[in-house]
């Protein structure tokens, strides 16, 4: 996703004005922008805190500005200037965060995410995009361009199927009609699932939705999926954040304060490090219970 | 009315009696810390800040200075002075942000305003826009890490539009700066992260006058050394002026002092 992520940013560069901010990462990456930025591309170094208060000084002159680091360098370094500075002032400011979940796999729980967007969440003013595929990037990033407030940004690895064709992108779609209930799925996570999931036969596997922008709204639910859930009377939530304030308690919530509850509720997510063992990814993911596999046995 | 034209009517010494009945009338602390600050504060606004020009200040725990120097250039009115600290105020124990545009950021955990100015700075820069970045901070301040992460950063970046001021009144919260974190000397730190940093008398407009004079391609850092509690004797030095709040006694006495 990050090329994605450098080819959408040098595109809205050539449409409009706004400031980059790395913490001396990109390598190997970010070097189209670099250049077609200039002055406007800014390597702020190792200092993160640092970083995010300048962006939000920019901000509030009327410039946009984008930070990008490893994701827990981004959101939890630098969190109470992200508090304050940022969200307080309700500044034009978006974090970018690469590797979100285990992402960064066996370089260790330092680099991980598992516990971001449920933070960044419970922020004043602050919205949060958790793209499933590369193809989101362009119309996200768009999207967090063009809406003046603070926004946080999750980036993965995609993991879409080969040749699938993907529906226009909104911030809730259906990837996948079945019959067991409705599976919703934040994040690249959902790669996996979309590709194990068609093997199935329809009557065998769950509707399978992608959701991508936090925090939710009744508003913004399709109207499909509240009947979806009302007709099957089950919901499964898939994450690779932790339970707290992670996508399956905003939902649950949200659900139960609007008389919309399903009798059967599910919620696969992180947990941490059971075993104090490290791997990639998917060992993470499959220690968690959150691999397509486990998640797709339990919809049945 | 540019801000090299415009009378200076509020003495310093009426200001720190406005200063006082504030907080007297609030029942709160933080006095110390404001009148270290309040002579430079007052010089900026009355004399030195115009409309392009932008003011951080980072040691929010200074909001009523802030709010005085607002106060003497009719910025701010009696009314809303006073309301501070009461409930339902705009005048909060440290700025709060969106109600007046000379009041940019909520301040008041320490260690933000450097970045945030230094990002307004570059902004300016990057937009072509004029105008000086002023930012405020106390000396205990800098033993946040994030100061000096700013300070590398603006030296980096060159900023040549922002002027960093330290209020060294070397008292902090629960000791002096010495004390607590050996902070001194302050100016080589500053000058060895490449800013161009002068030492003044914190209490003198002519010396501030002429240190803003100064022409450099670099951040300036301008150290005020100032007296905590600056004007009234008994609160002079004293770290338990950074809490107290000024009794019926000591109020009249401090304002026999000043003449009000």
């Amino acid at each position: 996703m990050r090329n994605a992520f450098c080819a959408a940013l040098v595109t809205l560069a050539a449409e409009r004005q706004f400031a980059f901010l790395t913490g001396d990462l990109g390598f190997m990456a970010l070097e189209p922008l670099q250049a077609a930025m200039g002055e406007r591309f800014i390597n702020a170094g190792v200092a993160e805190q640092n970083m995010v208060s300048v962006a939000a000084g920019m901000a509030s002159g009327g410039l946009q500005s984008w930070a990008y680091s490893i994701a827990p360098f981004v959101y939890a370094r630098p969190f109470e200037q992200i508090r304050n500075d940022v969200c307080l002032h309700d500044l034009d400011v978006k974090l970018v965060a690469n590797g979100g979940g285990y992402g960064y796999g066996v370089m260790g729980a330092t680099h991980h995410a598992i516990e971001d967007y449920g933070v960044m969440s419970a922020l004043q003013n602050m919205r949060v995009h958790v793209p499933a595929f590369a193809d989101d990037i362009a119309p996200i990033a768009a999207r967090m361009a063009a809406d003046p407030h603070p926004a946080y940004l999750r980036l993965g690895r995609c993991e879409k199927p080969k040749d699938h064709r993907l529906p226009d992108y909104a911030p809730w779609r259906r990837l996948l009609t079945g019959a067991t209930g409705v599976l919703v799925v934040v994040g690249p996570g959902a790669g996996g699932v979309l590709a194990l999931a068609s093997t199935l036969p329809e009557a065998h596997r769950p509707d399978v939705w992608v959701a991508t922008e936090l925090p939710f709204t009744v508003e913004a639910m399709p109207l499909l999926l509240i009947e979806r859930i009302r007709t099957t009377g089950a919901l499964f939530v898939l994450e690779e954040h932790v339970a707290q304030g992670g996508a399956g308690q905003m939902l649950a919530h949200l659900l139960l304060v609007n008389g919309m509850a399903p009798r059967r509720f599910e919620h696969f997510h992180a947990h941490g490090y059971r075993s104090g063992r490290y791997g990639s990814q998917m060992f993470h993911r499959t220690e968690n219970g959150i691999d397509p596999a486990t998640v797709l046995a339990a919809t049945v | 009315m540019t801000a090299a034209t415009r009378p200076n009517a509020v003495t310093p010494a009426r200001a720190r009696a406005r200063l006082l009945q504030m907080h007297y009338e609030a029942k709160v602390g933080h006095i110390g810390g404001n009148l270290s600050a309040l002579d430079a504060m007052l010089h900026l606004h009355t004399q030195v800040i115009g409309d392009d020009d932008v003011f951080v200040l980072s040691k929010g725990h200074s909001a009523g200075a802030l709010y005085i120097a607002l106060w003497a250039i009719g910025e701010i009115a009696d009314e809303e002075l006073a309301s501070f600290h009461k409930d339902n105020t705009r005048l909060g124990g440290h700025p709060v942000a969106h109600w007046h545009k000379r009041i940019v950021f909520a301040t008041g955990s320490l260690g933000h305003g450097l970045g945030l100015a230094a990002g307004v700075a570059l902004g300016k820069r990057l937009r072509g826009e004029n105008g000086t970045v002023y930012c405020l901070l106390s000396d205990g301040e800098c033993e946040e890490g994030s100061i000096w992460e700013a300070a590398m950063f603006a030296r980096h970046q060159k900023l040549a539009n922002l002027v960093v001021l330290v209020d060294a009144n070397g008292l902090q919260g629960f000791g002096s700066t010495a004390e607590v974190a050996s902070l001194e000397p302050l100016a080589p730190k500053f000058a060895g992260f490449g800013l161009d940093t002068v030492e003044i008398d914190g209490h003198s407009p002519g010396a501030l006058d002429a240190a803003l004079d100064g022409r450099s391609d670099a951040p300036r850092v301008i150290l005020l050394r100032t007296i905590k509690g600056k004007g009234v004797s008994f609160m002079e030095g004293r770290m338990e002026w950074h809490y107290l709040a000024l009794n019926d006694d000591q109020y009249r006495a401090a304002l026999t002092e000043l003449g009000a």
